[in-house]
């Protein structure tokens, strides 16, 4: 019961930052901007909900739940490798292609 | 215009380095693996275990000079602590910085609270994998990411707002050297 509710929380806690991800990627002003919601408040959804999905098969608690547990922190593991590399990357493109960064008084877009 | 890129791009490699062929790198590699294996096979009978060791033996043999630079030394376990001690703090860092962009992202005068700029650094971490743990952990930090770092150790870094770009390198870089014993 204790469980389900932490696994609750977690859930809804992950799904507000993937929400707000989505807000800021829709309202932030330019390419890199864009980039910091995108990126990374998904990471720290990704975190939460798979940190409670992999709590709600832990119990009761035999080797096929823990190893199924592993296997869904293994996702969060690769996702936190991969997605500052690729946040890394596009940013990266993006300034060498020449598109400028906006700054605090330009139009907005 | 092209030619000065690649020229460029040469210039901010560092050069080529030999990979000594050392038997506890092999065997580090291999348990690795194994324990991959193990959790996504999820099956403990003898089939299932040899080929894991067939495919583990396999990988570890052409590609144990990816994951270890040399042979296995009291340095290469103390690096591993220290880094997974330097994990829960990275954590706790992005859930903080995580909260001021989700806070940034929801407010209704966002415009005037962001002020995007490009911060430039040189850092004093010296090897190859604390520098680029360092960069990733500030692109996994919410509201900065790393857009280039080169030979030089210069870092360039793309922050929302002052309040998370200020504190650049700062605490962060001190914690990754300790963990990497280069204080």
């Amino acid at each position: 019961m204790v469980i389900t509710l932490i696994v609750v929380v977690l859930l809804l806690v992950g799904l507000l930052f993937f929400t707000g991800g989505t807000v800021g990627l829709l309202r932030f002003p330019d390419f890199y901007s864009r980039l910091h919601p995108a990126g990374k408040l998904d990471g720290i959804g990704v975190l939460l909900v798979i940190l409670g999905l992999s709590l709600y098969q832990l119990f009761p608690l035999t080797v096929a739940s823990a190893v199924t547990g592993l296997k869904l922190m293994l996702i969060v593991v690769f996702v936190f490798l991969a997605s500052p590399t690729a946040t890394h990357a596009i940013t990266d493109a993006g300034l060498r292609a020449g598109m400028e960064p906006w700054k605090k008084g330009d139009p907005w877009r | 215009m092209e030619k000065d890129a690649a020229q460029q791009l040469k210039r901010d490699l560092p050069p080529q380095r030999e990979w000594k062929k050392s038997g506890s790198a092999y065997i580090a590699t291999f348990i690795i693996m194994m324990g991959v294996w193990c959790v996504l096979s999820g099956q403990f009978d003898l089939f299932h275990l040899g080929l894991g060791v067939l495919a583990s033996a396999l990988v570890s043999y052409y590609s144990a000079d990816l994951l270890f630079d040399g042979p296995m030394t009291g340095k290469t376990f103390r690096t591993t602590f220290g880094f997974l001690a330097y994990v829960p703090w990275l954590l706790y860092q992005i859930l903080l910085s995580a909260l001021h962009v989700l806070y940034l992202c929801f407010h209704p005068r966002m415009p005037e609270l962001i002020d995007p700029q490009i911060y430039r650094f040189r850092t004093r971490l010296k090897s190859d994998l604390a520098q680029v743990t360092f960069a990733n952990s500030i692109t996994l930090t919410p509201g900065t990411i790393t857009i280039y770092v080169n030979f030089h150790r210069d870092f360039n870094v793309h922050a929302i707002d002052p309040f998370s770009g200020e504190d650049l390198p700062g605490e962060m870089e001190r914690r990754i050297a300790r963990a990497f014993g280069e204080e």
